[in-house]
């Protein structure tokens, strides 16, 4: 039996619990500084990492104000959906022009003519897609047609919900159709026996990576070039080689202002500023820095463009006319995508 | 409490063989159970602490400093004081309602608890995202109303709130079922109002199912990934819980702080165990509801 004491106790600890509860709930609402959220794709984590501590100190020194810039960071496809769903993005970094697209048509928190709003098509810096392969290169693979030999396992993220993973897949298309000189059914073949050989498909092209490198899956990684030496970098040039293929695609990972977010919360000019720093010599040479291709390559270290190697690249716009027809035509449900991964797993 | 002790009634047949099986077949038994917890259960435990304290002691720490680190360990914090103590309530309430009083739809009720129990995690989130988010049900009500649900605190809570319902009710509907209605109907016969009743009667009756119940709730709470991950948005520093962030430092090629998060959460199991070791040991009869009152 409880004395009066102990029910003295139980209900002074009832309301002691309360009072924490609501201290904690009340807590994280409390903060003062400008906050932008960047919602980016997946193997961006590091370069933005150092670009938002230089837009930080730079925006402090030109107006005095502190800004936080949060990051969240997935599968382009992905993040798209978040934003689409809610996620209060001040601006979106996302691998390729479709996934921003569909943010504009859902949710008219963007207008239309977004990619027209910065230059170079939006898109402050540019990759492309190379192999990554165990050192020595076992399997002697050196351009796409090795991905499609059989008993090949080849490491590629999955296009519905990876940014990079969409470009790998039109890398691989428009080579094959350059080679064929322009024949659809050849690249279907080629496609269909290249994921044929694919184990896994990852929501994103860090998951792909790590697949790659740290589980030890697969003889041939097909990834983003930054990312590409991101991974020697970290696990050191004595596990892994970069094998670049004879032609591959220019990829344009496009920024933009998510208008309908910064009004609502007042941080047009400062999200505006932010995305305008992209362009400036300082972030040209962080970008640069990270294994990007800069499109200021004047402002990088000549050292860090001289690691990038020089091959023939084919475009989007050129090869797809544009990732709206690119997306629609390949990605879309019951797109060529899908007739290719019912063809490769029967 | 006060009850004078006893002496324990020397039980009968104690160790005395009830099986058929020789000594061999009895211990190869045991080996295979044993064995598989060994590699199922000990191993990976043991891998997360060697492989957080790889670098030393020094590295291990330093996993800390980081403030995204330390907002995942507060988050977490947070979330695990709004979701358990509500499921508390909301575990007594229903565990009292089921066990002491006969109602038309109990067995409905029954079933809706473990609902959570057999769902996927991953579904219960996105079931928030559908209610909740920009496109779904209430999203231009909410948004109308400058209210965060999803991708925020509150999502995160209500996501952990559904994940850890069960776990209280779950443990107090038995022992209370067993403990009947015939100390309360004294206490109100004598006089004692509902609330002092509960206070004074039910409560100390159930209170080591209770803190079991809680403790349970708090480690699931505390542990839940795919809801969270839902419904996070994976902002750093913001709505990354502490499996949120484990994950995303192993994605970063960062596998000791990976791993150093990891193996709090690890000693938040291994706490959790002890507890309960410790509980059923001192109070296994107050558990099972073969308690004294």
């Amino acid at each position: 039996m409880l004395t009066s004491h102990q029910v003295a106790l139980v209900r002074h600890g009832l309301i002691l619990l309360a009072t924490i509860v609501l201290f904690a709930a009340f807590a994280s609402f409390a903060r003062a500084e400008t906050v932008l959220l960047n919602v980016s794709y997946d193997p961006t984590r590091e370069l933005y990492r150092d670009l938002n501590a230089a837009f930080a100190a730079d925006w402090k020194a030109r107006t005095g104000e502190t800004v936080t810039i949060r990051t969240s960071h997935g599968g382009s496809g992905k993040q798209a959906r978040s934003v689409i769903d809610g996620l209060d993005a001040a601006v979106v970094t996302l691998a390729l022009a479709a996934d921003i697209d569909a943010i504009a048509a859902v949710t008219g928190k963007i207008p239309a003519n977004w990619q027209s709003r910065l230059p170079h098509n939006s898109a402050p810096y540019t990759s492309t897609i190379v192999f990554v392969v165990r050192k020595g290169n076992p399997k002697g693979i050196r351009d796409w047609d090795d991905l499609a030999r059989p008993g090949l396992q080849v490491v590629t993220p999955n296009p519905r919900t990876s940014g990079g993973a969409r470009w790998n897949y039109l890398a691989a298309w428009g080579y094959a159709l350059t080679k064929s000189g322009g024949d659809e059914a050849e690249a279907r073949t080629f496609l269909t026996a290249l994921f044929r050989n694919v184990p896994v498909l990852d929501t994103g092209a860090r998951g792909a990576t790590v697949t790659f490198s740290q589980r030890g899956i697969g003889d041939v990684l097909v990834a983003w070039e930054n990312e590409a030496f991101l991974t020697l970098k970290e696990f050191g040039e004595d596990k892994f080689e970069i094998v670049v293929p004879s032609l591959s695609i220019l990829a344009e990972p496009p920024v933009a202002l998510v208008d309908g977010n910064v009004d609502a919360r007042g941080t047009r000019q400062v999200a505006q500023a932010y995305l305008a720093f992209l362009y400036t010599p300082a972030a040209q040479a962080i970008i640069a820095r990270h294994f990007y291709r800069p499109v200021k390559p004047e402002a990088a270290a000549p050292a860090d463009l001289a690691r990038l190697p020089k091959l023939e690249l084919f475009t989007i716009d050129g090869l797809f006319g544009g990732w709206a027809k690119a997306q629609k035509e390949h990605f879309d449900d019951g797109g060529v995508f899908d007739q290719i991964m019912k063809a490769a797993r029967p | 409490m006060s009850d004078t002790v006893l002496p324990a009634p020397a039980r009968e047949g104690r160790g005395r063989r009830v099986t058929t099986e020789g000594a061999g077949a009895r211990l190869a038994l045991a080996l295979a159970a044993l064995s598989f917890l060994a590699l199922f259960l000990v191993l990976p435990l043991v891998v997360v602490f060697v492989e957080a304290f790889k670098g030393g002691i020094g590295t291990y720490l330093s996993a800390f400093d980081d403030p995204d680190a330390q907002a995942a360990i507060r988050l977490t914090l947070t979330v695990a004081a709004i979701a358990v103590p509500l499921n508390l309530v909301f575990g007594v309430a229903a565990a009292w309602a089921i066990a002491k009083f006969a109602f038309a739809g109990k067995s409905l009720l029954v079933t809706l608890i473990d609902l959570p129990f057999s769902v996927s995690p991953v579904v219960s989130g996105l079931v928030y995202v559908l209610l909740f988010g920009a496109q779904g049900l209430f999203g231009p009500f909410l948004k109308a109303h400058g209210i965060e649900v999803i991708f925020a605190l509150p999502g995160i809570v209500l996501a952990t709130v559904f994940v850890t319902f069960p776990f209280v009710a779950r443990e107090l509907i038995p022992l209370m079922q067993e403990q009947g209605t015939a100390d309360e109907e004294a206490a109100l016969s004598l006089g004692a109002s509902g609330l002092r009743t509960f206070l004074t009667v039910t409560l100390p009756n159930i209170r080591w199912g209770l803190f079991y119940g809680v403790l349970l709730c708090n480690a699931r709470a505390m542990g839940e990934f795919g809801a969270v991950s839902v419904v996070s948005g994976h902002i750093r520093g913001l709505t990354n819980t502490m499996p949120l962030h484990v994950e995303i430092l192993y994605n970063e090629y960062n596998f000791i702080a990976a791993f150093a998060v990891a193996s709090l959460l690890a000693l938040l199991a291994l706490v959790t165990l002890a507890a309960k070791s410790v509980l059923e040991w001192r109070y296994g009869d107050a558990l099972s509801g073969r308690g004294a009152h």
